[in-house]
């Protein structure tokens, strides 16, 4: 089984980010980037496929700037085999990124793409559905449990009424959650071994992808912030205040 | 002039009150016609409260066998092929209109808004980016449907019209895959209200120290007929499971009433309660931040005054 895993390069998970002044966008400029934390899940898994014996190759993929390539690097350090860094200084958009997985997914003819349920940036929550709709194969979204059952995965899944499980037939495209299991820690020794891993660089213009960049960010504002409240002493001063707000 | 298709979310012939507050966010824009699709095996129940909704003007019940359990990609070329002439399609913002509506979009070729948490008109649309630290205010083409999903904590639901809307049976010439098959369904929360839809919800956080001591929350919520919810430190350190998480990487709610056990107060928590009516915290440290949102605070050790509090309520 070969796997497509995606890495977006995220603000840090631990910024607490800002708006800018002007309310043109969120600063993130010299703030710390990571892999986006669910991203780095997806990762987790498929090595854990490949380790396993279900899996025999695992490829990155990151689409964006330069400075992508950093989280690609994590990424081989962590053990994929190779990675593919499309490559563009524009912020693109679900749509665009899930056109530009089908141009790989036709290129590479995986068995599995897994990614993140959503990034922490735009917490959009929609590339994994869109990659899935656009190749015509199941998705299995919100993951916490995956097992290989021959040519299919059965699959539990968080939602809203509890865990639903799901039999996907490969190929399919997986978007994990939390609790699928725990990344592990990159050791120097890793670094140094994936300084050798094939690393493919592919200008975005090149793979004649339609942009599906519909929507237009207009302004950035920060949140209404929640007054503070009153204090009470103790509970039963607690139980009055509920009572005079007609809570009880 | 606008025309929006909401898609309803329904389970056991009851309508998920999601689906009537996807109604408040559509009427915000005062589209021409507000109208429901809803997709099952059994719909009648559920047909019949989606058409009691105010400003809803048709239903559109598409009942097939194999719509029995909501599997995005059998529902989806369903979806696109019951849409057309539509301007907007919306659906809820839970795990149900997450799993589906980025499926409908990219069918259409189209973007989707994400969680759409106010109206300016019927193409701009304000939704939370960075776990809620910031507003993002998007607009989307007119020239093509509008696809997005509303963050439900942020529209109260409709309440049911003076008319009952028609109930159209309908069919559409899809041939659905096979690959996708539903297995089972865990459910979470037993007898307590559902997280979404209570009017209180208790939480508690790591400071209950134990799955043991977590019986005081659900104990309390029990009392007080409300949902049972946790901290993500309190679902990480494995007290409570994780479909009682409260949060940005979790249920993202609005009750009236929310009162927060030794919960210290974490942003991404914060950014899932913050549309609740009444916050109310209790919390042995004074500095905790969730005081800093709490319109009661309480600083007290919880294994005192939880107990006294249901004493108190008797």
């Amino acid at each position: 089984m070969k796997i497509l895993v995606g890495l977006k390069r995220v603000v840090d998970y631990t910024v607490r980010v800002q708006v800018k002044p002007d309310g043109s966008g969120v600063a993130t400029d010299g703030v710390k980037h990571s892999i986006n934390p669910f991203d780095e899940i997806a990762l987790e898994e498929a090595l854990r496929l490949r380790e396993q014996g279900k899996a025999t190759e695992v490829i990155v993929v990151s689409i964006g700037a330069q400075t992508s390539m950093q989280q690609l690097d994590s990424g081989l350090a962590m053990g994929a085999n190779r990675a593919i860094h499309v490559k563009t200084d524009r912020a693109i958009q679900p749509l665009t990124a899930a056109r530009v997985f089908l141009k790989l997914i036709e290129q590479e003819k995986p068995d599995l793409v897994i990614l993140g349920k959503q990034a922490i940036d735009d917490d959009a929550n929609q590339t994994a559905q869109m990659i899935a709709a656009l190749w015509d194969r199941p998705q299995a979204t919100f993951a916490s449990k995956v097992e290989v059952l021959g040519a299919s995965l059965r699959v539990t899944r968080e939602v809203d009424a509890g865990l639903e499980t799901l039999d996907v037939d490969l190929p399919a495209v997986l978007s994990v959650d939390l609790r699928l299991n725990t990344p592990r820690f990159i050791k120097l020794p890793d670094i140094m071994k994936a300084k050798a891993k094939p690393r493919a660089i592919i200008d975005f213009d090149s793979l004649g992808v339609d942009s599906g960049d519909h929507l237009t960010y207009v302004s950035y504002a920060p949140p209404v912030k929640r007054q503070k409240g009153v204090m009470v002493a103790d509970v039963p001063a607690l139980v009055a205040a509920l009572k005079q707000k007609g809570l009880l | 002039m606008s025309k929006v298709l909401i898609i309803a979310e329904h389970a056991n012939g009851k309508l998920n009150a999601s689906t009537a507050k996807c109604v408040t966010c559509a009427a915000k824009f005062s589209p021409a016609a507000i109208e429901i699709l809803i997709l099952g095996s059994a719909l009648d129940a559920a047909a019949a409260q989606a058409a009691a909704l105010q400003g809803v003007t048709r239903v559109l019940s598409l009942s097939n066998p194999a719509n029995a359990t909501a599997i995005a990609a059998n529902y989806a070329p369903q979806v696109v092929a019951a849409a057309n002439g539509y301007s907007h399609i919306f659906g809820p913002s839970t795990t149900f209109g997450k799993d589906l509506m980025p499926r409908v979009a990219a069918l259409l070729g189209v973007s989707q808004i994400s969680d759409i948490m106010s109206v300016t008109d019927s193409h701009t649309f304000q939704r939370p980016i960075y776990a809620g630290n910031a507003i993002a205010t998007v607009k989307a083409p007119t020239a093509q449907p509008v696809v997005a999903t509303v963050r439900t904590a942020s529209f109260a639901a409709v309440g049911n019209g003076a008319s009952v809307a028609g109930i159209e049976a309908i069919t559409v010439d899809v041939a659905l895959p096979n690959h996708t098959r539903f297995v089972g369904l865990e459910a979470g929360g037993g007898e307590r209200p559902d997280l979404q839809s209570a009017a209180v919800v208790i939480s508690g956080g790591r400071a209950l120290a134990s799955e043991e001591n977590f019986k005081l929350i659900y104990d309390l919520a029990d009392k007080m007929k409300a949902g049972a919810g946790a901290s993500r430190a309190a679902v990480d350190a494995g007290y409570a499971p994780n479909d009682m998480q409260v949060g940005q990487t979790g249920k993202i709610i609005a009750p009236g009433l929310y009162i927060a056990v030794g919960i210290s107060g974490a942003i991404q928590h914060l950014t899932g309660i913050k549309d609740a009516g009444t916050i109310v915290a209790i919390n042995k440290d004074s500095e905790a931040p969730i005081f800093e949102v709490a319109d009661i605070g309480l600083v007290a050790d919880l294994f005192v005054a939880v107990p006294e509090l249901m004493a108190a309520l008797g």
